[in-house]
């Protein structure tokens, strides 16, 4: 059965999907998503596509209601809502919140930024077996019993035996209609991915500056998310010395005093060397800071540290340089003259929340 | 029913029931066309829902729209669509698979109220009573331009309609239309003169009056040269008569009119049509159907009908209320001189004159208003008081809505102003040659509440696509008088002097 209104609700969601696509980049930059993230989805409000029309401005102040109270007694905001013949509508007050899964959204933000797909490189190196509960069966324990196909059978028995009364109908199944649920094992290959974070929290990270890490991270997260099954996340901070934080500390933390990037990529290189075998996983790390290291010397550690352990290791490896005022922005000048000729390494300079939109661009679009 | 849904009869036990309930509406008195209920689970219904009950409409993407949400609203509880009926020969109403029985019966009583009420109302008499072929005709014919036009180019046509549906005029069913004067000629008008005799004539034909019936007879002839003679408030007609529509679209727009039309007197009746299924499926339920098991099932259901919510009206709820203290008034003979001229309380609350009219009385007024002769007629003092009416405001010192007003007449002054014209602003075609150049006036008349400025811009944008020629809306902005203009570029802003 195929129902019009697929059709026009498929045509709805395409107009929707193109104002989306059209204003994608005042939402990434807006940050305004991410507050309303759920589990599973994101709501995004756009305009109610309305079609104009002459109608009142300013609603009348007030309308007709029913129920006690004197003059003076207040009702409560959620009671005042646009009564009966009511003439007009409180300006903006017209809000559609479009619900998008996850994946839909990765896949705009995929057409928008032309990201290319995944190539994940353990693909086939790994096999996991699941049980799925697709099939049925004769045989099974009572708690698998499948009511609908049990019924069935009882009614085509009762059918076929003429003892089925339209008026009366009664069903009363026997053991052999039972129907079970029952599992096959089915074999895939599993491709995980590690996504470590690493931030630089020395004094001159401002709120702003992390808030541009903290949209950033949740752009590349929903990506990410999207191309492997299993993805973990974890978060290291560091200013002179580096220690590994949840989630809610990693964007909230201040500290003061220097930075030494090296003690980041330390901790980052033990934590996958320890946990996450290379061949197994795919490995992602990005690193945001305002690019002023303590020392000439230590960035040569990183650059080494970078050339030698951690880069054959990782599928990418972005470095995000937040602009501040405070910071000399010399690091990424130091990893661009340094390590040159490697594709792993991603480097992009985030002025300010317009330049996500781009910088997100440079991180994902190898199709690493 | 056109296949597009996977409509089921009803089972032999709610075909028994509705024949019951059918025999009970008979009795008392209700008179339907042939109603035939189908069932229908809540996916299908919301899309019937969707198409304002209708499964057979013209592809475009509102109606999707409108599915989505109510898709939604019912997946995360806030509704749920008991019942749709549709004002059609044969009527057709839908009810939801998965509700109790004892709803079903609610839904079905409720449902010949409807049905009772579309048939005999005044204002449904002029309706298309096949529109359920119209409407698939509609589709039809609007596919049949998207496959030669493609969907853009009608999709947009229609976006464009949509935008001025609402410019019809409710009335103008009901107006016989005198065929047109043939053309009357040019020659200068002469002002008929009593008889009299020569020395009188400066008397009683005195020569200022004379003047002034010439002024008068001259004003009458320009006015005729005038184009629309009148301002006309069916601006759709206007449009689809005058403006250079190329015939696909004119039919199209003649069809967003013809369902404009027919949607419009379920909007001039929602408080008195839904109060008068309410009354009759309480009436049905509580008398006769309802067996002693479901009565708790019924009391729920029938309260959440009838709920209050303090800051808005409910339309089941007033139109219920108004029609049960009609009837009982005129059972009580509380009407005429007498009873309004009575002064003490308690006379007039135990006023009876055992009069037993109230039943003809419902059934007279369902026949001849509408919600606003409705509600000018019948809200009484004593109603608005025993229901606890009162009108909200807000206030900016506090913050918040709060009760402002207790008095009845402003109680009513305020609902009636909400339903007139449906609480859209009166708009008139004035002037189909605006300036001598062709160009559309449109005039907004002005009744305290300014329009919204950025939606006359748009509205503006889609009058000029119909009229191709620069349109104008002469409204006022916060007491000043003034002209927006979009001629096919840019919008136009100015004062009007005087």
């Amino acid at each position: 059965m195929v129902l019009n209104i697929e059709q026009d609700h498929l045509r709805f969601r395409q107009i929707v999907r193109g104002k989306i696509k059209q204003d994608l980049k005042k939402y990434i930059s807006n940050g305004e998503l991410i507050g309303k993230k759920g589990r599973d989805f994101v709501s995004i409000p756009i305009p109610q596509i309305e079609l104009p029309s002459f109608k009142f401005g300013r609603r009348q102040q007030g309308g007709v209601g029913q129920g006690d109270g004197e003059p003076g007694t207040p009702l409560s905001p959620g009671d005042v809502e646009d009564g009966e013949g009511q003439a007009g509508n409180a300006p903006g007050a017209h809000i559609l919140e479009v619900d998008l899964t996850m994946e839909e959204l990765a896949q705009l933000l995929a057409e928008e930024l032309e990201l290319p797909r995944i190539q994940p490189k353990g693909s086939n190196r790994l096999k996991t077996e699941r049980d799925k509960y697709s099939q049925i069966s004769k045989v099974g324990p009572e708690s698998l019993r499948h009511f609908k196909r049990t019924y069935r059978e009882a009614l085509k028995r009762q059918i076929s035996a003429g003892s089925y009364d339209p008026v009366n109908p009664y069903i009363m199944p026997i053991h052999e209609d039972k129907r079970y649920l029952s599992w096959k094992t089915k074999q895939r290959p599993e491709s995980n991915a590690l996504i470590v974070y690493m931030m630089d929290v020395s004094g001159s990270m401002g709120d702003e500056q992390k808030e541009i890490v903290r949209i950033t991270s949740f752009w590349i997260d929903t990506w990410i998310q999207t191309n492997y099954e299993g993805v973990q996340t974890r978060y290291i901070i560091h200013d002179a010395v580096a220690q590994e934080v949840d989630k809610e500390t990693f964007f909230h933390t201040r500290e003061s005093g220097g930075t030494v990037i090296s003690s980041a990529y330390e901790l980052c290189n033990k934590i996958i060397e320890e946990e996450y075998p290379e061949d197994l996983w795919n490995v992602y790390v990005f690193h945001f800071s305002d690019g002023d290291n303590w020392s000439g010397g230590d960035t040569d550690r990183c650059i080494n540290l970078l050339k030698t352990n951690l880069l054959p290791k990782v599928n990418l490896f972005g470095y995000g340089q937040v602009e501040s005022t405070y910071g000399s922005g010399q690091f990424i000048r130091e990893l661009e003259n340094n390590v040159s000729g490697i594709d792993k390494l991603v480097t992009s300079r985030i002025e300010n929340k317009e330049d996500i939109y781009t910088s997100i661009k440079d991180f994902l679009g190898k199709g690493k | 029913m056109p296949t597009s849904v996977a409509s089921r009869c009803l089972s032999p036990e709610l075909a028994r029931l509705n024949a019951q309930i059918q025999q009970h509406a008979l009795e008392y008195g209700l008179d339907f066309y042939e109603t035939i209920f189908e069932v229908l689970d809540f996916e299908e219904m919301n899309m019937v829902a969707a198409y304002g009950g209708f499964p057979n409409r013209y592809p475009h993407w509102k109606f999707g729209m409108e599915y989505e949400r109510l898709n939604k609203s019912y997946a995360y509880g806030l509704h749920k669509i008991y019942e749709m009926v549709i004002n059609n020969d044969p009527c057709y109403a839908y009810l939801l698979e998965c509700n109790h029985l004892v709803d079903q019966k609610i839904v079905m009583a409720h449902v010949y109220g409807h049905c009772d009420f579309f048939k005999n109302n005044i204002w449904f008499s002029k309706t298309n009573r096949k529109m359920m072929d119209v409407m698939a005709n509609h589709a039809t014919k609007i596919r049949k331009y998207i496959d030669r036009y493609g969907l853009e180019t009608v999709e947009g046509f229609l976006d464009t309609c949509l935008s001025v549906d609402d410019l019809i005029d409710h009335h103008s069913l009901f107006i016989e239309r005198k065929p047109k004067a043939s053309n009357q000629s040019d020659d200068q008008p002469v002002v008929r003169k009593i008889n009299s005799s020569e020395y009188m004539d400066g008397f009683i034909n005195p020569p200022e009056f004379i003047e002034l019936q010439k002024q008068k007879l001259e004003d009458e002839r320009r006015k005729k040269r005038r184009f629309p003679e009148d301002p006309q408030k069916d601006v759709m007609l206007f449009l689809i008569e005058n403006a250079p529509l190329e015939s696909w679209q004119r039919d199209v727009m003649w069809m967003i009119r013809e369902e404009a039309y027919y949607f419009a007197p379920q909007g001039q009746t929602k408080i008195m049509n839904e109060g008068w299924a309410t009354y009759w499926h309480a009436k049905i339920m509580t008398e006769r159907a309802l067996n002693d098991a479901e009565l708790i099932d019924f009391a729920d259901h029938h309260s959440g009908t009838v709920a209050m919510h303090p800051g808005q009206i409910n339309p089941y709820k007033l139109g219920f209320e108004l029609w049960k203290d009609i009837e009982d008034r005129w059972n009580r003979g509380k009407f005429g001189k007498e009873y309004d001229d009575c002064d003490d309380w308690v006379t007039k609350h135990e006023w009876n004159r055992d009069l037993g009219l109230g039943r003809d009385k419902i059934f007279e007024t369902r026949r001849v208003h509408n919600d606003i002769t409705f509600i000018d007629a019948f809200f009484t003092e004593e109603f608005c008081h025993e229901h606890k009416f009162f009108i909200y405001a807000y206030n900016p010192d506090r913050g918040v809505y709060e009760i402002a007003d207790r008095n009845w007449k402003s109680v009513k002054q305020k609902l009636l102003s909400g339903l007139t014209n449906f609480g859209q602003p009166f708009i008139y075609a004035t002037d189909g040659n605006f300036e001598n150049r062709g160009e559309l006036l449109l005039e907004h008349r002005h009744e305290g509440i300014d329009l919204r400025v950025d939606y006359a811009k748009d509205t503006l944008r889609n009058l000029f696509q119909i009229w191709r020629r620069p349109v104008h809306v002469k409204t006022a902005v916060e007491g000043k008088e003034k002209l927006f203009s979009f001629d096919g570029e840019k919008h136009i802003e100015r004062k009007l002097d005087g």
